[in-house]
């Protein structure tokens, strides 16, 4: 008895309090600002990579808004951190879809936090565009359907697992592979099981197949389990922090076959954690290469170095296209409207940005071509370019 | 105790104005998804505290691992729901049992141990559950498990949760409560008086475990994503926190404490990176100046005269 | 059979590292039957306190270590007279969520100060290289700094707590504090020596960590301090040299189920282990069986 007075009174209470602490609701299109809202993983365990993407959303806004703004009105950003949880990046997403009324949601950076954000977006029409999720399913259910708000700038799993694999049988030659995944990131496992199908459809064999976790520091283990099985060559679809450590454990064990990986490796902390001795005959795709020298990536990297004394690393170049890439499609859509801003997202063409120039396709996703770089001595040296 | 006392009729009356006060918000848009969603997360979170309360702080049960049981319901619901395409109930049902049956899993083989080591022995085992669902891809791994229905809508979550107080309520007023009360008392003197410390202990874990499991298939069904990562050991944690913050052995400390802590966090949304500390200082305050929770042993005292329930739980 | 050496080198420095964690947790744990969940992140910030000084202040391996523990010592007393001594008589509830709070105050305070990328330290071990059976099998100096500190710091713990009278009080008060304080020991003092010692290995380990492996960030306790938090488990939680034994016994294990076909399922080994250990052996590979008094 006592309990249910309880529960309806603290239930009255928390609906008041939460319908208090609503933002103020303008409506967005009449002021002379762009709100945009950024949904990112601003602490928890990937802070890193939500907090590289964000910095360099900003530096593109700062420019954008010094430089006059878009459509006339200065950009303003509502910048919300989803605690790298799931949950909280539901309930971000419905808050800037529903209170902040913001234009578009940037965000997140992984894969399953885009996800969970999604519905809302999708709900309440407001596009949404990661810049760092991979996974297939971000895009498209599980009907083939496209999910007609959501947006991805980055490479999808399956493309650059794809493309390494080729890489792998056809110039390095190589028949038989071992993978090393990281089983707590779906985009590891995503580049891990298309790296596996075209490998073997090619002709190549698997011949092991270890597992490591996220922040683990310690890969003798398996490493000396693979050395013990011969492969030719070694396919590790990680993220520079763990990949850095696993280069420099296998040269340090004797395993020097060529080690191949995705954009998760572009960062200028790989050489530092490997050590630049140990970076040799490792190849990875990319988008975005800190060795390139055409103008606009050298404007970005001092632009950045200026204002974070700090070199750029991909995920940072990611973010800061995101910024222009929105920007630009709101130019093209022509007022402050989610719809019309949808339908300029998906016909982008051509868009010219630090990571690459690239369009948009059915899929909601990008095609890019894909660069792939070889580590000598650690120093990245560009070996090739792929059109998808 | 008759059916229709006064107090029932009265207390059904309070439940259907509040569902019916709430559906009309909800029908005419004054309680907009954002509102929602964040009734829902405190529904679900009330139904956790509650269902740990009967394991910890009823029974004296120290559990780690409360989020492995959300985390098969959770699936369960998921798997009933879009592979086999059943409706919301049978989900909801399924969930209870797969989660009863975990509960009883762990139940059994840690009879023998008390106190931290029964702390880390569901920590290990909340652990075992999360990397098991992170390397099966059937449901998805690491990818998550995405597109799943929404069926959770403001009259399940209002009925499941009021069904949980309600009848985790009833069980620890009758004599199986009170057994389990006995339990987390002494042990030794409750065995030594005839109480089937096995039997309890155990149906603890499986009552506890089943409303976590509903909980976790009211998340599902609700969220349409769940990822392996989402149900850890801070997941338990923070449902942990929710109940001693609350008052480890009052029904009505676990209500208050999962709406104030849902309240504080939505609060702390607005500074990032200092999120953490906040929320760490806080809890540090409060386990050093009022470590009783904010009810301690107390519950409502509305329609009876004085009296506190005769509920101490004290966990060595 | 090469691999296999291989294997038990790369088991032997990862347990030492365990090792070195654990002996923290259990000296604290015996004392004041805390589980000190913040044990990792002072291993933690033991590591960053290494890197600052060799970073910064361009000091060599053993200055920075030192400096280290000194400053991790310092930390773990602070930690038990503000965080832990108020609590020291609330319910074991209490005391656990207070230690996770201190826990959650240490890793997100550092984030907040040093932001969560990783980072590497400078070399200040030569890179030196043992190989045995033609080069199949390779031995880092470092693996072998490591355990031989380990096992240095090991034995010296050893000398303390048995021959000197600091050692013979922490005994003392964690087999029964009244008593000891009926028998003229400072209890406080004694809590607070035990603490410094724990919170110093901690530090040692986590600049040993850094220069190892090289990569350090603010959420690099949390793994490793459960994990050592099963190694003193498994070794009989409150005795020293079962917190060795746990630490090699579990780094050899992880390596081992690595090694043949597991690596996916290492960490559920560890658990299951610990939960094995607690249902047919709860006080440790090492522990003697006490029954429980009415």
């Amino acid at each position: 008895m006592n309990k249910k007075l309880s529960l309806l009174i603290v239930s009255l209470l928390s609906i008041s309090m939460l319908a208090g602490c609503s933002s103020a609701a303008t409506t967005a299109a009449k002021s002379d600002k762009v709100k945009v809202g950024l949904n990112y993983e601003l602490s928890g365990n990937v802070a890193t990579y939500g907090q590289g993407l964000t910095a360099g959303i900003e530096l593109a806004f700062e420019e954008i808004n010094n430089n006059g703004g878009v459509l006339g009105k200065q950009i303003e950003e509502v910048k919300l951190d989803n605690k790298s949880d799931n949950t909280e990046a539901a309930n971000v997403s419905t808050r800037l879809a529903t209170r902040d009324k913001v234009v578009a949601i940037l965000g997140a950076a992984t894969s399953g936090n885009t996800k969970a954000a999604t519905p809302a977006a999708m709900q309440n029409k407001v596009p949404i565009i990661s810049g760092s999720a991979t996974a297939d399913d971000v895009t498209v259910d599980s009907n083939g359907k496209v999910r007609d708000f959501v947006f991805k700038t980055s490479f999808s799993d399956s493309f650059q697992g794809v493309m390494m694999s080729n890489f792998a049988y056809d110039d390095l030659k190589t028949k038989k592979a071992a993978l090393l995944v990281d089983t707590t990131s779906d985009y590891s496992k995503g580049l891990a099981k298309n790296f596996k199908e075209t490998y073997s459809k090619l002709g190549g064999s698997v011949v092991d197949e270890e597992a490591y976790q996220a922040k683990e520091t310690d890969f003798r283990a398996v490493l000396t389990k693979i050395k013990g099985q011969k492969p030719e060559v070694l396919f590790v679809p990680g993220y520079y922090e763990e990949v850095g450590l696993i280069v420099r454990q296998a040269r340090d064990l004797g395993l020097n076959v060529p080690i191949l990986g995705g954009d998760g490796y572009e960062s200028p902390k790989l050489a530092e954690l490997a050590g630049k001795g140990a970076l040799n005959n490792v190849y990875y795709t990319t988008h975005y290469s800190s060795n390139d020298d055409s103008q606009s990536v050298v404007k970005f990297r001092d632009a950045f170095k200026k204002k974070y004394s700090k070199e750029p690393d991909a995920f940072n170049a990611l973010g800061y296209d995101l910024g222009y890439f929105l920007a630009d499609a709101l130019k093209r859509a022509g007022a402050v409207d989610s719809v019309k801003l949808k339908d300029a997202l998906a016909v982008t063409k051509d868009f010219k940005g630090v990571t690459g120039t690239f369009s948009i396709d059915k899929n909601h996703n990008p095609v890019k071509s894909i660069t792939i770089i070889q580590m000598k001595n650690g120093e990245p040296t560009f070996l090739k370019k792929l059109n998808p | 105790m008759k059916l229709f006392s006064k107090r029932n009729i009265i207390g059904f009356l309070i439940i259907m104005l509040s569902y019916i006060s709430v559906q009309l918000l909800i029908n005419n848009g004054t309680i907009d998804s954002y509102l929602m969603l964040n009734i829902v997360i405190i529904g679900i979170n009330i139904i956790l505290a509650v269902s740990l309360n009967l394991i910890t702080g009823f029974t004296g049960q120290f559990s780690l691992g409360h989020a492995a049981f959300m985390s098969i319901g959770a699936y369960v619901s998921a798997i009933v729901t879009v592979k086999f395409g059943f409706p919301f109930v049978i989900g909801i049902i399924f969930s209870a049992l797969a989660a009863a049956l975990a509960g009883v899993l762990i139940g059994i083989p840690t009879l023998r141990l008390k106190g931290d080591y029964l702390a880390i022995a569901t920590l290990g085992f909340g652990e075992i559950v999360r990397i098991l669902a992170l390397n099966i891809d059937y449901i998805g791994g690491a990818t998550g498990f995405n597109d799943i229905p929404q069926f959770t809508n403001w009259a399940w979550i209002f009925f499941l949760t009021v069904g949980t107080v309600l009848l985790i309520t009833n069980f620890i007023k009758s004599y199986h409560g009170r057994a389990c009360i006995a339990i987390s008392e002494d042990e030794i003197a409750a065995e030594a008086t005839g109480v089937n410390t096995t039997y309890y202990k155990v149906l603890a874990f499986a009552i506890g475990a089943a409303f976590a499991g509903i909980a976790g298939s009211l998340y599902a069904n609700y969220f349409y994503f769940i990822k392996p990562d989402s149900f850890g050991f801070m997941k338990s944690i923070d449902i942990l926190v929710i109940v001693v913050f609350g008052g480890l052995g009052s029904i009505g400390g676990s209500i208050v404490g999962a709406v104030a802590l849902s309240i504080i966090s939505l609060f702390l949304q607005n500074i990032p990176e200092l999120r953490m500390v906040v929320y760490s200082l806080i809890l540090f305050i409060i386990m050093v100046y009022r470590p009783q929770g904010l009810l301690g042993k107390h519950e409502f005292k509305l329609f009876k005269k004085g009296g506190k329930i005769n509920v101490s739980a004290e966990s060595k | 059979m090469e691999q296999l050496f291989q294997q038990l080198i790369n088991g032997i420095s990862l347990g030492s590292i365990y090792a070195l964690i654990a002996l923290g947790y259990t000296m604290v744990y015996g004392i004041i039957n805390l589980i000190n969940f913040a044990h990792g992140d002072i291993y933690m910030v033991g590591a960053y306190v290494g890197f600052a000084a060799t970073t910064f202040f361009h000091l060599g391996f053993i200055p920075a270590l030192v400096i280290s523990m000194v400053v991790c010592s310092i930390l773990g007393v602070i930690i038990e007279k503000v965080a832990y001594k108020p609590i020291r008589n609330s319910t074991r509830i209490a005391a656990l969520i207070t230690a996770i709070s201190v826990s959650l105050f240490l890793e997100y305070g550092m984030m907040y100060f040093v932001k969560p990328d990783t980072r590497t330290f400078p070399n200040v071990l030569a890179e030196n290289r043992i190989t045995f059976f033609n080069g199949q099998v390779i031995m880092d100096m470092k693996n072998l700094y490591i355990i031989l500190i380990t096992v240095i710091l090991m034995l010296i713990l050893q000398y303390f707590v048995h021959k000197t009278k600091t050692g013979k009080a922490m005994r003392a008060v964690s087999l029964d504090s009244v008593a000891a304080e009926l028998m003229g020991v400072n209890v406080n003092k004694t809590i607070s020596y035990t603490f410094a010692i724990g919170s110093a290995l901690a530090g040692a380990a986590g600049v040993l960590v850094g220069i190892y492996y090289n990569s350090i960030n603010p959420l690099m306790g949390i793994v490793p301090g459960l994990k050592a938090f099963i190694a003193a488990v498994i070794g009989g939680i409150g005795i020293i040299p079962g917190a060795v034994y746990g630490g090699f016994f579990l780094g050899m294990t992880e390596t081992l189920v690595s090694a043949y076909g597991g690596s996916i399922f290492k960490d559920a080994v560890a658990f299951t282990i610990l939960i094995l250990i607690l249902l047919i052996k709860p006080n440790g590979l090492m522990g003697k069986n006490v029954q429980e008094k009415v």
